[in-house]
């Protein structure tokens, strides 16, 4: 980029900027009034959560336009994923939105299941496991989420906290998939392996230690005059322009939009959990924080329900199934590989040529921690997805900066940011 | 579907004064300080203490570095087939084959086994696709995860490296079977007439 003031900014769409002559301005002042000051915000700042740039146009201190510059993060994931086979792809979806991995691979397995035919025929167990591990990483993302918020907008403190419970959950995810930050769970048509042993109480445990926290963070923040001061009608976005947009998650609901894709397209076994979504009035970043204290809450009620429901219990005595029970789909299991040869033929033919996809195109979109995850798929067959094109709630929530920064002061321009709550290894991917 | 509007009740004219969140903030801090002059220290709560000094310990089944592991005489367990290095997603991992002239294998009626087998564990990314799909359970995912270097070259691990680094593996010792069947259909009875 050899000038800034090359790009063509759009114009704002709201919020003409107002900004009062000083009486007592002196001559060379005066000179300067009307002058503009292109600022680069970023690629690498501390408020921009990543390697997000944003040129801003500054009146002053008020932001007469804005232009978020992406693509810093851009790794080639999608034409990575046309390269290998779809089990393959699963440690990429790891580094999609990386604050949330598990949820990342739930939604990535769904949407191959979902091209297999295979997505209603997931055993129960299979269900609730991965409901646990979308909803473990819906915390981990939000606590992280308004820990940053806060700390961006000047409280320290409540990051502090939160850092400790997601460290908890860290600790979960370790024993769970054996590894505590690049999990890749999931396969086509199941799970690496099962939850182990006392793992469940672990997590009751856990969800009892995290309420304190949510209590903490609220005591902290939500009725404190300096925090309400710095985020309400800061940031607003109407439901209006959210929808134009084509906002997801927090955000979306924050406008008051009560649309979640759990609850309007119901995947795994939520339709049989009770949650409610919660929505916010305004749409201001007051609201965005709200939502996502009050989403975090229910979260912890959909694990407490799904661990009592969960299929075979904690132990598993009943040897329930965690993954379909298709030779074709799921390796067979290893004792089988190393004795019999009719399971070595389907180990080797399952790892060189992948799951046999049939050709068509499917879109499969999940209710992740930051919007909607959407996977779409074009199959000419065989194990390789011909094309693989990832939609990145993240990317979507970013493109509304442009219309809702201008009016706003420079301070606020933080406060916005840490209210949209993106991630650019989701982003740019 | 059951939506619940959060609330957002303005601030009282108590609550503008400051006072009740100064209160609240000190509360919280107060039950963590009071919490750590007990003797619970969050660090050393959630682990055994503070790292580098005492390590992490991890948790059971836990992927780390892979190595390969030989049986329990101390055979090469690997055959060369050359799976892991097909599935491996970041390319890490490559196989010399032995090749028509090479030595097959350093037991009875193995079939082959690799010249030269190399990880490099600066592509690896610990993801365990290597030990899902070995059909010899030759590649294990041990617990070592912090690897350090000074060179590119030497996190390219060979297989002399890696073999003795992995240790033992005792497990269904396939091809010593196999061996077995074979020297047992050898010595069986024919009939001659």
């Amino acid at each position: 980029m050899a000038t800034a003031q090359t790009i063509s900014f759009r114009e704002p769409a709201s919020h003409a900027a107002e900004v009062p002559k000083s009486a007592v301005m002196g001559e060379d002042l005066q000179e300067l009034q009307g002058d503009k000051l292109v600022l680069n915000i970023g690629p690498s700042h501390p408020s921009t959560h990543g390697v997000l740039r944003v040129v801003v146009e500054l009146d002053g201190e008020t932001i007469t336009k804005a232009m978020p510059d992406i693509g810093y993060l851009h790794r080639g994931d999608e034409k990575i994923a046309e390269n290998m086979t779809y089990n393959q792809f699963v440690p990429y979806t790891d580094r999609l939105d990386y604050l949330a991995p598990l949820a990342n691979n739930v939604a990535y397995a769904l949407a191959v299941e979902k091209l297999m035919g295979i997505h209603d025929k997931l055993p129960p167990r299979c269900q609730y496991i991965r409901v646990i591990c979308c909803e473990l990483a819906r915390i981990s993302a939000h606590l992280l989420g308004v820990g940053c918020f806060a700390m961006d907008v000047g409280a320290m403190t409540v990051f502090l906290h939160t850092f400790t419970e997601r460290e908890k959950i860290y600790n979960l995810i370790e024993s769970l998939t054996g590894a505590r930050f690049t999990t890749s769970y999931t396969r086509i048509g199941g799970m690496t392996r099962d939850l182990p042993p006392g793992w469940v109480d672990q997590c009751r445990k856990f969800l009892d230690e995290v309420v304190v926290c949510f209590a903490e963070v609220g005591s902290l923040l939500t009725r404190n005059r300096i925090w309400v001061d710095r985020t309400r009608d800061v940031g607003v976005i109407s439901k209006e322009l959210a929808i134009n947009y084509g906002l997801t998650g927090p955000n979306l609901r924050g406008s008051g939009v009560a649309y979640d894709v759990r609850k309007a397209h119901p995947y795994l076994c939520y339709s049989d959990l009770e949650f409610d979504v919660p929505v916010g009035s305004v749409g201001d970043s007051y609201d965005r924080y709200l939502v996502r204290m009050e989403e975090s809450q229910q979260s912890v009620r959909l694990l407490h329900q799904c661990l009592d429901k969960l299929p075979g219990g904690a132990d598993n005595r009943s040897k329930e199934p965690f993954h379909v029970q298709d030779g074709k789909t799921v390796l067979p299991p290893k004792d089988k590989v190393l004795t019999s040869m009719e399971e070595l033929i389907h180990q080797f033919m399952l790892v060189t040529q992948g799951v046999n996809a049939p050709p068509g195109e499917v879109y499969f979109g999940a209710e992740n921690p930051k919007g909607e995850l959407g996977f779409y798929i074009n199959s000419r067959g065989g194990g390789t997805p011909y094309r693989l094109k990832i939609r990145a709630p993240s990317f979507v929530n970013l493109s509304i900066l442009p219309a809702i920064l201008p009016g706003h002061m420079m301070s606020d321009m933080v406060t916005i940011l840490g209210s949209l709550d993106f991630v650019m290894g989701e982003c740019d991917r | 579907m059951s939506t619940k509007v959060v609330d957002r009740t303005p601030l009282t004219f108590y609550e503008r004064s400051y006072l009740p969140a100064i209160l609240s903030g000190l509360k919280v801090t107060a039950r963590h300080f009071l919490r750590s002059a007990k003797g619970h220290n969050t660090a050393t709560d959630l682990s055994q203490g503070y790292y580098p000094e005492v390590p992490w310990t991890v948790a059971e089944g836990y992927r780390g570095a892979p190595y390969l592991v030989r049986d329990q005489e101390g055979h090469t367990k690997c055959v060369s087939c050359q799976l892991c290095e097909f599935i491996c997603p970041p390319k890490a991992i490559k196989i010399t084959p032995p090749g028509p002239e090479g030595i097959p294998s350093d037991r009875a009626n193995a079939e082959k086994m690799p010249r030269e087998f190399e990880i490099n564990m600066l592509r690896c990314i610990f993801c365990g696709m290597c030990q899902e799909v070995c059909p010899e359970e030759a590649i294990f995912l041990q617990k070592d995860y912090s690897l350090t270097g000074t060179s590119r070259e030497e996190m390219i691990y060979n297989k002399e490296k890696l073999l003795s680094l992995g240790g033992t593996h005792a497990g269904i010792q396939k091809w010593k079977h196999k061996l077995e069947s074979a020297q047992h259909q050898e010595v069986f009875p024919v009939k001659t007439h």
